[in-house]
């Protein structure tokens, strides 16, 4: 098990009803993290419309999650 | 939002004549700037303001990391950029991009390629309050419709 910080912005955050959460998980990669909180942003695919960051550095949905690792999960974005 | 930083995030209005003057440089033939502002109507929804929520650190190094791929693509003299974070009004300027180059055609094409990528990278969303009270996040209908089917 590792512990990983996850964090919410936006329509995430809304929906989770939290800016963040400690979250003891198995999942060895972003995508997989993302699928254990489902019920917390009602979708289970995220590739292609939402973005993932860890530790402030923005990273793929393959990318490994670690133990201690912050994970930003971030919806759509709409910058401009 | 101050000095002569690449990318910034500003929560009060965007000075752009500031901006405009701070790229000034005698090698540039040529400023191209574009301005992004708060329009009324959205998708056929009357808008009454929007709010947009910015995470800084990151919105900042991707933004100077856009800027820095464009160069490499695009060689211009300067360029800079502003998005503004918090409530906006109608009118508001929402984000600013210039690019000064030795002529047009760098001008033109990278401040385009900026404004585009910023709009599609940097982690900033978008909430918009609507003349009939409702309030929606902008690009999120695909999440929305996951979460209610």
């Amino acid at each position: 098990m590792k512990t990983i910080n996850v964090r919410y912005f936006a329509l995430f955050r809304e929906r989770a009803g939290r800016d963040s959460e400690t979250v003891e998980t198995t999942a060895e990669d972003a995508l997989a993290l993302f699928r254990q909180l489902t019920d917390r942003h009602g979708t289970d695919d995220p590739r292609g419309h939402c973005k993932v960051a860890i530790n402030d550095v923005m990273a793929d949905w393959d990318s490994p999650v670690a133990d201690g690792d912050d994970v930003l999960l971030f919806p759509p974005v709409a910058g401009g | 939002m101050s000095g002569s930083e690449i990318m910034a995030i500003s929560a009060t209005p965007i000075d752009t004549a500031a901006l405009r003057a701070s790229l000034a440089d005698v090698r540039a033939g040529a400023i191209v700037t574009f301005e992004g502002w708060v329009r009324n109507l959205n998708e056929g929804r009357d808008v009454q303001a929007l709010e947009y929520e910015v995470y800084a650190p990151l919105a900042v190094t991707e933004g100077e990391r856009i800027i820095a791929e464009v160069q490499q693509d695009i060689p211009f003299t300067a360029a800079r950029a502003v998005h503004r974070s918090g409530r906006l009004a109608l009118g508001d300027c929402a984000v600013w991009v210039g690019v000064v180059s030795p002529h047009r055609d760098e001008a033109f094409r990278a401040c385009r390629r900026i404004i585009d990528e910023i709009k599609v990278r940097l982690p900033i969303w978008k909430k918009e309050n609507y003349s009939d009270g409702d309030s929606g996040w902008i690009n999120c209908e695909r999440c929305a419709a996951h979460a209610h089917g």
